[in-house]
């Protein structure tokens, strides 16, 4: 089984994100560090590709400005076999639907019987890329999945939702989305590191995958969010109780 | 003169210099990993290790499985690392904790790599890869009751008695004594110092704890005690003979000793700076005055410093061209320099420094322990002293 997982190299989230003054991107630096939310994603290949065995292979999947490639490293150095990198200045600026398009010819290119990606990424977070790439590669979503199984050559999850969660299942090929804590991500070893090195990172632009970037989006203003409003403070006369529950009804939690 | 122009912003007050941009993208990564096991597995649970006075022996396993133990070693199943990566790693642990690094020091440097060094083929065989993935723990005994910081004056003897060896001693102070499963063992014989390689539960081998220790706790320390301890011929280190056995090997720790120490100094300043801007006093931050930011200042100032030190030496060391005073350069000022930040940010955090609730207490209190182990600060004088005027003031 071909596995190929999706990891989003993104500025490192400890040192404050600056906006270019006109474009309003992110200034990415030449160090980009791997989104936390994809370790997930890759601890899941590489728990599926050690049951699979010989058979699997983990391959990983990034469109980003090329610089260091550190978050690659990073996921390779955790025992991912290969990687691939789409980089692209007429990408910058990419939307989501333009990423998903490079991303699904990309998986497709690659033969990948099951494409897995985060829920959404930590710098961009609009969390539509996963079903957006199932939806062109023609292939079931299995989204939000907090729990992940292979059987009978069939993926079954369980869905996170509000509620609790749904069991669905779906053939492959698919695409399968990670939530957090899915599973405990490994550390990369010290000797996955040096491996890392020698890995192959095949490098390609959007016209080696066939598609013409579209850049249509334009971000016109950025805003600053509006400062958090003090709470309400209920003091508690013995009943306070009461009114949070009140308040809990109000806001629809219980 | 150099045409570039000096940029605007200001630099991250975690990184002043900017010595990241000096890292590779693979020495950066080893970086983030150990700081990472660090932040999961050490700080979580270390002043309680602390308070309690020990170490978890499973620690052990989990840093072999990420390849901490003997990493500057290889072959053997050690994972081969740059002197740079294993002073990083030694940097990251110690920011933990000193008892911690100091762990992964003994393992690494004092008990794997004589063995390593000068063991036979078959002691390496038979003991590397079991410390490797610590699954064995080793110690190293050199330190006696009587015989400190002048190693040459020991009184731990071995004698043949056929092929055998017959060993009779006592070593102090050391690290992980009682729970380790070899102890390398320096002892005086007819050719000079020797090392042995002691499987601790050998008859006639025994340990003892020292307790109501005020520094190093969550640390095993020991007093080891041989009595007609008899091991077979092959037992013996065959490589090396004489003091430079464990000098040699006290150089390897001592190197990780002084990217440690920054890590403890970084962990202090870090500690101060936080909570000097957020505690208020007479209206308003305790950052704000001018006496607070002057020591926030001096400790940002030395811990860079020391982090350079520590770079150009570990640099050095991998080109080859590093010597055993240039080590003594690193261990003498890095680890003094750690001590003075941990008592400046101790005094910065009023109260609330001499609990176990913020990390700046235990780590003044570890690093008495470190300026004194692996030559004291004095002892490292008398060696810089030395090299600069080819005086010997030792005796
Ligand atoms: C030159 C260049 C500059 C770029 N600059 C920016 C920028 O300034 N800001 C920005 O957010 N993005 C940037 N990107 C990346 C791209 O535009 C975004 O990834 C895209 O808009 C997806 O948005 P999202 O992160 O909200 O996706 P989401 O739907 O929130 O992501 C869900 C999951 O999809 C996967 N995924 C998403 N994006 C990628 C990706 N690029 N590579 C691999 N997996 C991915 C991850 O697993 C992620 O967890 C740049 C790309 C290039 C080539
Ligand atoms: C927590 C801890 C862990 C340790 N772990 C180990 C271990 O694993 N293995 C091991 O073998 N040892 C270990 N040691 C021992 C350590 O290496 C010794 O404590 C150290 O070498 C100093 O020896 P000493 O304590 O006997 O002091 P002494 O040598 O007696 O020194 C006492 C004082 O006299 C000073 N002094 C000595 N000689 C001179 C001189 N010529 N001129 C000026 N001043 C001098 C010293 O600097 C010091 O201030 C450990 C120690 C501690 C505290």
């Amino acid at each position: 089984m071909k596995i190929v997982v999706c990891v989003k190299q993104i500025p490192d989230p400890a040192s404050p994100y600056q906006l270019d003054p006109e474009s309003y991107f992110v200034v990415r630096p030449n160090d980009q560090v791997l989104d936390d939310t994809d370790r997930y994603g890759v601890e899941v290949a590489l728990q599926l590709s050690d049951e699979l065995g010989e058979d699997a292979s983990v391959t990983l999947l990034s469109m980003s400005p090329g610089g260091s490639q550190q978050g690659i490293r990073q996921a390779l150095a955790m025992g991912a076999d290969g990687a691939i990198l789409i980089e692209d200045e007429t990408l910058r600026g990419a939307d989501a639907l333009t990423t998903s398009q490079i991303l699904a010819a990309a998986a497709t290119r690659a033969e990948a019987d099951l494409l897995i990606a985060g829920t959404e990424s930590t710098d961009g977070y609009t969390g539509v890329v996963p079903q957006q790439v199932a939806e062109i590669m023609g292939v079931p979503a299995l989204t939000f999945a907090r729990k992940v199984e292979h059987v009978d050559g069939k993926l079954r999850i369980e869905r996170q939702t509000q509620a609790g969660y749904d069991v669905v299942e779906g053939a492959l090929p698919a695409v399968l989305s990670v939530t957090s804590g899915v599973v405990e991500p490994r550390y990369p070893t010290f000797k996955g590191i040096m491996q890392a090195k020698s890995k192959p990172v095949e490098t390609l632009t959007a016209a080696d995958l066939g598609v013409t970037a579209k850049v249509s989006q334009k971000i016109v203003s950025v805003e600053e969010v509006e400062g958090r409003q003090a709470g309400d403070i209920i003091e508690d006369d013995g009943e306070g109780y009461l009114r949070i529950i009140e308040k809990l009804e109000e806001v629809k939690v219980v | 003169m150099s045409k570039n122009p000096i940029g605007p912003g200001t630099p991250d007050p975690l990184d002043f210099l900017n010595i990241d941009d000096e890292l590779s993208v693979d020495e950066r990564l080893l970086r983030d990993t150990v700081r990472q096991f660090v932040g999961d597995r050490i700080l979580p649970n270390v002043a309680e290790w602390f308070e309690e006075g020990s170490i978890p022996k499973e620690l052990g396993k989990e840093m072999g499985a990420l390849g901490m133990l003997g990493m500057h070693l290889d072959g053997y199943g050690c994972a081969g690392m740059s002197a740079v990566d294993y002073g990083l790693a030694c940097l990251e642990l110690e920011a933990g904790d000193s008892g911690t690094r100091s762990f992964v020091s003994v393992q690494g440097s004092l008990a794997m790599f004589p063995i390593w060094a000068y063991g036979s083929e078959e002691q390496k065989q038979q003991w590397l890869p079991g410390m490797a993935a610590g699954d064995l723990l080793g110690c190293f005994g050199l330190t006696e009751p009587d015989s400190g910081s002048d190693p040459g004056s020991m009184r731990t003897n071995a004698r043949k008695d056929g092929d055998d060896w017959v060993l009779n001693g006592a070593k102090m102070w050391i690290t992980n004594g009682s729970i380790a499963d070899v102890a390398v063992v320096w002892a005086q014989t007819d050719e000079g110092i020797r090392g042995f390689v002691v499987p601790t539960d050998t008859s006639g081998f025994s340990t003892q704890d020292i307790h109501h220790k005020l520094s190093l706790r969550a640390s095993v320390t020991s007093e080891l005690i041989l009595e007609d301890v008899r091991l077979p011929a092959d037992a013996v280190l065959p490589g090396v003979a004489g003091l430079k056995g464990p000098l040699s090997c006290l150089s390897e720790a001592r190197y990780g000793i002084l990217w440690g120490a920054v890590g403890a100094a970084r962990a202090c300043y870090e500690a101060a700076l936080d909570y000097s801007t957020s505690r208020e006093q007479f209206g308003g931050p305790i950052g704000g005055y001018q006496l607070t930011q002057r020591k926030l200042v001096e400790m940002m100032v030395a811990v860079n410093r020391g982090l350079l030190v520590a770079l150009h030496i570990g640099r050095k060391k991998d080109a080859g061209t590093l010597t055993a005073s240039q080590i003594s350069f690193g261990k003498f000022d890095n680890v003094r320099m750690a001590l003075e930040v941990a008592r400046e940010a101790r005094g910065i955090l009023g109260a609330n420094g001499i609990t176990l609730e913020y990390p700046v207490i235990r780590h003044m209190n570890n690093l008495e322990s470190v300026i004194t182990y692996e030559g004291t600060n004095e002892i490292h004088t008398l060696i810089l002293g030395q090299a600069i005027t080819g005086i010997n003031a030792f005796s």
